[in-house]
């Protein structure tokens, strides 16, 4: 096991309980902001103590509670990408890498391995440049370059596009993709994005309120979350309470309709979710009459917000959403959904 | 004319910055991390100082050093006296130039962005090598310009000096205390030199102090 955390902290009203373990491959931290997602990537590297519990880092423990282990930050050899990038603004970006070389390797081979990630990581040129001088993109390079030149036994990346702009940050992604995948050990990405978490993480773990909702691999969970919190992180946008009313059939109260899933409900349900693209004009299956309320553009996608004939009033209207190419001449009265596209989610 | 009382004022106002340096720097670090009530009664002492008039602080140094107080006695004992020697104005003006370095420096800990510190720790690096070489300069126009004001006021310290150590011509004299006496004496030009003179040190203090805020300010507005 390459990281193996199980822990409990209380911070005032707030809890934080989680527990998971990770071998090599890039695991996804993906939570709304508050679920406790950077406290789990302090509390792994030090920065806060955890009142009671166990991490082990490449099978080191670094911290247990019962047998009185606390390692200290220096000691836990974690690489952690600030959000800010954290580079010494006073040293150059050379000075900085070298900042990052271990005290062993510092006497014979420094300007070596200096030299040998500047070059890596594409910032020839740059070495005598202060960060202030730099991009965000290049910032984030110096700050990983810096960390891997460290030889960490774990990566921890907290939400590491947060301070770009979007045009860059869909470049840097592919990037920083290749680096993870050539790192040899585990790496946790803390983000509440979707769109990273899909690309660069083979596992994700959905946090919610200081608790690991539920983990999985990326694809399955994307294709199937099975929890409320699950599915709104993934990106759906209607979910609403829901009760079995059939062996393949949920009620929704809300919504004042009953919808065919096409396979078996479990007993456990709690609500379900549909996500804005499954709607269609054209199919017959769980065909419900609807009422059109506004139509938002975007630059690829019309949004679509409506509401079912006898939906309760204090419920918010649904999302559909469609290329703009596949919009009709004219918007339908009536809206279906096929049954294997209603997200079952459990509680 | 006689030059004893700028190189004496010189020598304490430099000696007193030296000291005021390391543990205006020392207490402001160490300060901030302490307790919340230990750090708000020390606070208060720490700065007391700046706030109180310097005959009152005068007045506390002569009740610890005095000739006749336990402190004074012992320390005599081992040929130490502050009272009506030089480096007793040494004493007086660093207790007096204290708060400045220590709330210019404090301020601009409080300033420093922690995620540094937390990110050389992650690499390995010590916390004294964080300390001198990511800590303090990030600081130092903050630090610089607390050295600087701690000077100008040990310079220009009046009040607790003369208390302490009087005025004893090419022994004691400092150019502050040496202007009172010119003019108790009525010598106008001679006292108006050395207020010329203090006048321009003074303002080249401060045209450093300036200098280096704009300086801060310019940087901050690069990063």
């Amino acid at each position: 096991m390459s990281i193996c955390v199980d822990i409990h902290k209380q911070l005032g009203s707030f809890q934080l309980d989680i527990a998971f373990e990770q071998d090599q491959g890039v695991l996804g931290l993906l939570g709304a902001s508050g679920s406790g997602k950077s406290k789990t990537l302090q509390c792994i590297t030090g920065i806060e103590k955890p009142d009671e519990g166990r991490i082990e880092i490449d099978g080191r423990l670094v911290f247990d509670s019962q047998h009185h282990v606390n390692l200290s930050v220096q000691q836990r050899r974690v690489g952690y990408l600030f959000q800010n990038y954290a580079l010494f603004p006073n040293m150059t970006v050379a000075e900085n890498i070298t900042c990052g070389v271990r005290a062993a390797n510092k006497e014979k081979r420094r300007n070596d391995i200096v030299s040998e990630i500047i070059g890596r990581m594409h910032l020839e040129g740059l070495e005598r440049q202060k960060p202030a001088q730099l991009s965000g993109g290049q910032q984030q390079r110096v700050a990983l370059a810096r960390i891997l030149v460290n030889e960490p036994d774990i990566l921890l990346l907290d939400e590491p596009f947060s301070a770009l702009d979007s045009y860059l940050k869909e470049q840097l992604m592919t990037e920083l993709g290749v680096i993870l995948r050539t790192f040899q050990k585990s790496v946790i990405v803390v983000t509440h994005s979707r769109d990273e978490a899909y690309q660069l993480c083979s596992r994700i773990a959905i946090l919610d309120k200081g608790h690991l909702d539920v983990i999985d691999e990326t694809k399955q969970l994307f294709r199937n979350p099975t929890t409320c919190a699950a599915a709104r992180l993934t990106g759906c946008k209607n979910i609403v309470a829901a009760r079995p009313s059939g062996p393949a059939q949920v009620y929704v109260p809300d919504w004042g309709i009953t919808l065919a899933t096409g396979r078996p409900v479990g007993t456990g349900l709690c609500a379900i979710g549909i996500r804005g693209h499954n709607f269609s004009g054209d199919l017959t299956v769980n065909a419900q009459d609807v009422i059109i309320e506004e139509e938002i553009e975007q630059p690829f996608e019309w949004i679509v917000k409506f509401r079912y004939a006898r939906q309760n009033p204090s419920v918010p209207a649904l999302w559909w959403r469609f290329a703009k190419s596949e919009r009709p001449e004219r918007l339908p009265h009536v809206l279906g959904v096929e049954g294997k596209n209603i997200l079952l989610l459990y509680r | 004319m006689d030059w004893y009382p700028l190189w004496n004022s010189l020598r304490i106002a430099a000696i007193s910055c030296i000291l005021v340096f390391f543990s205006g720097i020392f207490m402001a670090y160490y300060v901030a991390r302490l307790p919340r009530l230990l750090k708000g009664v020390l606070d208060v002492v720490l700065t007391l100082p700046l706030v109180l008039p310097p005959t009152v602080c005068g007045w506390l140094l002569l009740l610890v050093f005095g000739l006749r107080h336990p402190v004074g006695i012992f320390l005599q004992t081992i040929g130490v006296q502050f009272v009506m020697t030089w480096y007793g104005g040494v004493v007086a003006s660093a207790v007096v130039a204290f708060p400045l370095m220590y709330r210019t420096a404090r301020g601009a800990f409080e300033s420093f962005d922690e995620t540094l510190a937390w990110s050389g720790k992650t690499l390995g690096l010590s916390d004294t090598y964080i300390f001198w070489h990511i800590r303090m300069p990030y600081c130092r126009q903050g630090i610089i310009a607390g050295t600087v004001l701690a000077f100008a006021r040990a310079l220009g310290e009046y009040g607790a000096t003369s208390m302490l150590i009087g005025y004893i011509p090419k022994n004691t004299a400092t150019i502050s205390t040496t202007v009172y006496q010119l003019w108790r004496t009525n010598d106008e030009y001679s006292a108006f030199i050395w207020v010329l003179i203090n006048i321009v040190i003074s303002a080249v203090v401060l045209l450093t102090v300036n200098m280096l805020e704009k300086r801060s300010r310019e940087r901050k507005a690069w990063s």
